[in-house]
């Protein structure tokens, strides 16, 4: 047996392999092409579905909701830019800064993780309430009108997702900040170089595998989430998700759910591809400079 | 950079004290002390959920909603488990968590091995198959995994009664699958830089490659493995997307919030999730600990070689 795998190496390999692909093959791949046929299925739940072909559910469902899939690229693009630039500055104080503090402050990035994600998003509704601990002060001493409001709007949305994604922009952040040895920035600075090009110059560039990492983990699941705009948002401020979601779980239109759920993912993936590329060269030019 | 201690300045102290007027002095307080306090409001932002989540399980609400403070009880703590389910939600999605953990950890160290130590055709197209499901929106995976669920009724080769109706079994895939991946990619970022030497020694010193396995490449892989179980359990008892999906009629801890958030959450889940959160910290602060203390012991952290972090 040892002496078999000996002869052919690449047969550990698989073998190692088999369970997990396997595994992804049967509850990944399969599934997304059975989505795709699902959205091609003309029926009712009652009545029973017949796969018929019917691409023409795609550009309508689209169309449909084409509303919503923008405000979920505003929504997920507007809470991406505000955790890159609130998780920067924090990334970059840890890794520079951080001195003995450094595990002590990655460890309280961390610990909001270890709590369940919606009872955090519901502490924000307490927090936000319109009488809370945030805005009944404030209307207290006279700085806000007392009709003021944050939940249900747009704003608490964005402020939610902005607040469950925060830790995955600030971890690949410091994890690239890091890598950046101190020796160049000093040489930098013997070379004259001020605060501003040296960090737009020298820091930046060399962070920018962490701001692409971080990006997309932030930037992928913001999009496709339906939980913060569900708690902290109103009708009018739904994303995809929210309709997808509906579609599944209280219309049972599965045709409909399945041909938005696989145009999300396509576009979503569409994006990353681009994004990977764009943000490659760019690296490349940063690496060289 | 020395920086002669500031004295008022003159007119004339200009040029050999630079650092010396109130309003240099003033900027370079901003700029000294600007980015520790915003590290410090960061993460009071990151920590003020938890916090107030905390303080609300000893909330004594007037009504359904714990959404406002009313007055100090312990009446929750006293009966964690009181509403009618939530202590069935809470088990199912411990017993999920554990299994899936344990699953999806065999699997996926297997293919961290297979990625790292050896070399074969079609690497590139397995890493891509382990990344996407991580770069897929959850609702996606969710949705996917249910119409797969509901179609698997018209396909006689598929058991009656094992992917539908959903239930334990279905939560149990899906999240066994969400898993695999994260597990590979912590195991794999482990094993990456780890000393081969190592196991040619043992090799040299006659171990067949079971003994060296367990005896030589095992311990070493087994912080990494250890995280990565800890990050599928954390992300399987905090699942609510996918399981929303996959669940059905059964109902989770996640589900149980979800579903009482309209009609009001009991105090009670408050302190389920204060004491996971808890569980967890102490976990980390425990296995933290035990890894300092394993790095101080000489001769391991000498063979190991291992970097901080």
């Amino acid at each position: 047996m040892s002496a078999f795998f000996r002869r052919h190496p690449g047969a550990v390999a698989w073998l190692l392999l088999a369970p997990g692909l396997l595994y992804l093959a049967v509850f990944y791949i399969v599934p997304t092409i059975q989505m795709f046929l699902v959205s091609m299925q003309t029926g009712s739940l009652g009545a029973g579905y017949q796969q018929t072909f019917n691409l023409a559910i795609y550009p309508q469902q689209i169309s449909k909701y084409w509303d919503e899939f923008v405000r979920s690229v505003v929504f997920g693009g507007s809470a991406t830019l505000l955790c890159l630039a609130l998780g920067f500055p924090l990334a970059y104080f840890i890794a520079f800064r951080g001195g003995r503090y450094k595990s002590l402050l990655l460890f309280l990035i961390i610990a909001p993780f270890f709590t369940s994600f919606l009872l955090r998003t519901i502490s924000w509704k307490i927090i936000f309430a319109d009488n809370g601990m945030l805005l009944g002060p404030l209307k207290d001493i006279g700085l806000l009108p007392a009709s003021f409001h944050l939940l249900a709007t747009p704003v608490a949305v964005i402020a939610g997702i902005t607040y469950n994604f925060l830790p995955f922009m600030t971890l690949p952040l410091y994890v690239a900040l890091e890598k950046v040895p101190i020796s160049i920035l000093e040489a930098s600075a013997d070379l004259y170089a001020g605060t501003a090009a040296r960090f737009w110059r020298v820091t930046f560039p060399m962070a920018l595998p962490g701001v692409v990492a971080g990006s997309l983990l932030t930037f992928i699941p913001a999009v496709g989430d339906f939980v913060n705009a569900e708690l902290l948002g109103n009708p009018k401020s739904q994303m995809i998700g929210n309709v997808i979601e509906g579609k599944f779980l209280k219309a049972t239109d599965y045709p409909a759910g399945a041909a938005l759920s696989f145009t999300l993912m396509f576009a979503i993936l569409a994006a990353v591809l681009i994004y990977a590329r764009l943000a490659g060269t760019e690296q490349l030019y940063g690496a060289k400079a | 950079m020395a920086v002669t201690p500031a004295t008022p300045a003159t007119p004339t102290g200009g040029l050999a004290r630079p650092a010396g007027t109130p309003w240099k002095r003033f900027r370079r307080f901003v700029s000294r002390w600007s980015l520790p306090v915003y590290v410090f409001v960061a993460v009071a932002y990151l920590a003020l959920p938890v916090l107030v989540m905390i303080a609300f399980s000893f909330n004594d609400p007037t009504g359904r909603a714990n959404l406002t403070w009313n007055g100090f009880s312990i009446d929750a703590w006293l009966n964690p488990l009181g509403p009618a389910g939530l202590g069935d939600a809470v088990l199912r999605s411990v017993v999920i968590a554990a299994l899936s953990t344990l699953i999806a950890t065999t699997i996926g160290v297997l293919m961290a091995l297979a990625l790292v130590r050896h070399s074969f055709r079609g690497r590139a197209a397995t890493n891509l198959l382990v990344f996407l499901p991580m770069s897929t929106p959850e609702i996606v995976l969710g949705t996917s995994l249910l119409t797969l669920f509901i179609t698997t009724t018209q396909w006689s080769f598929v058991p009656k009664g094992l992917l539908y109706p959903l239930g334990m079994s279905t939560i149990l895939i899906a999240h066994v699958m969400f898993n695999i991946s994260f597990v590979v990619v912590t195991v794999r970022a482990r094993l990456l830089g780890f000393p081969t030497h190592l196991e040619e020694a043992a090799r040299d010193l006659f171990a067949d490659d079971w003994t060296t396995f367990w005896k030589v490449t095992f311990p070493l892989i087994l912080p990494g493995v250890v995280a990565a179980a800890l990050l599928a359990f954390s992300l399987s008892i905090d699942d609510y997307v996918i399981t929303a999906f996959t669940a059905g009629q059964t109902t989770t801890f996640p589900l149980y919030i979800f579903g009482a958030q309209q009609r009001g959450i009991p105090v009670q889940v408050n302190v389920i999730g204060t004491i996971i959160f808890l569980t967890a910290v102490a976990f980390v602060v425990f296995t933290t600990v035990m890894s300092r203390r394993q790095r101080t012991d000489p001769v391991d952290s000498a063979s190991i070689g291992t970097k901080e972090e």
